[in-house]
């Protein structure tokens, strides 16, 4: 399994904070398309242009491979401070 | 040396972290910075914020922040608190303090910490303004140039 979060606006877009997927994702871009295909809503969040995204716990290229127990995060850029 | 870092809901006191910070004699200089909650921001009344932080990923990614600062100048402590949740205006957001033996160091350190957080730090800013609206804060471009000087 593949554990993915989201924060912030695209938390509140979605509507979940956390959800577990099966590890047939070969990398974080598929992951993304197969959430896209959820719905409209999902597809525009996930469509952002700023989105970023950490796989365990590190932020990481959307091309990074996904395996079996890894954590993966999208969120948009930080405001903190 | 050492390396402190707390991610809390609770407000934190300047002159016990102070107190902390000079403890040591061979302490010649401490910088310190506190970020507070401000009642404008892009021209409308600000009443509060809401902070949301990747519990786990923050402290890890603060603590990589605190180490090239320690690799990079002589210092001897530095201490991060940021606070989350709900946070009122004129409430304390976050603490960056820095000790060394001369002022150069340590004032490089603190904002050398205080850009790396504002630009890597997985921390959210909801504000509240007006009637029960809110709003994200968006990044700035300004905190990126502000961390690319480093």
């Amino acid at each position: 399994m593949i554990t993915v979060l989201f924060f912030a606006q695209i938390r509140e877009q979605v509507g979940v904070d956390k959800l577990q997927v099966e590890a047939n994702f070969t990398d974080v871009e598929t992951l993304k398309a197969h959430l896209c295909q959820r719905s409209e809503v999902w597809s525009a969040a996930l469509s952002s242009p700023t989105l970023l995204v950490a796989v365990n716990q590190t932020i990481s290229p959307f091309n990074t491979k996904l395996t079996s127990g890894d954590e993966v995060a999208f969120f948009p850029p930080v405001t903190g401070g | 040396m050492s390396i402190s870092i707390s991610v809390q809901r609770d407000d934190f006191s300047l002159s016990q972290e102070y107190q902390r910070l000079s403890a040591t004699t061979s302490v010649g200089a401490i910088v310190t910075f506190v970020g507070k909650v401000r009642d404008m921001n892009l021209g409308d009344q600000v009443t509060g914020l809401t902070l949301e932080h990747y519990p786990g990923m923050t402290e890890q990614l603060l603590n990589d922040i605190c180490q090239q600062a320690v690799e990079r100048w002589a210092i001897d402590d530095i201490r991060v608190i940021h606070r989350v949740g709900e946070l009122d205006i004129g409430e304390q957001i976050v603490f960056v303090g820095v000790s060394s033996a001369h002022r150069d160091a340590a004032f490089d350190a603190c904002s050398f910490v205080m850009d790396y957080l504002k630009t890597k730090a997985p921390f959210w800013k909801k504000e509240r303004i007006g009637q029960g609206d809110s709003r994200w804060i968006e990044s700035k471009q300004s905190d990126i140039d502000a961390m690319q000087r480093w």
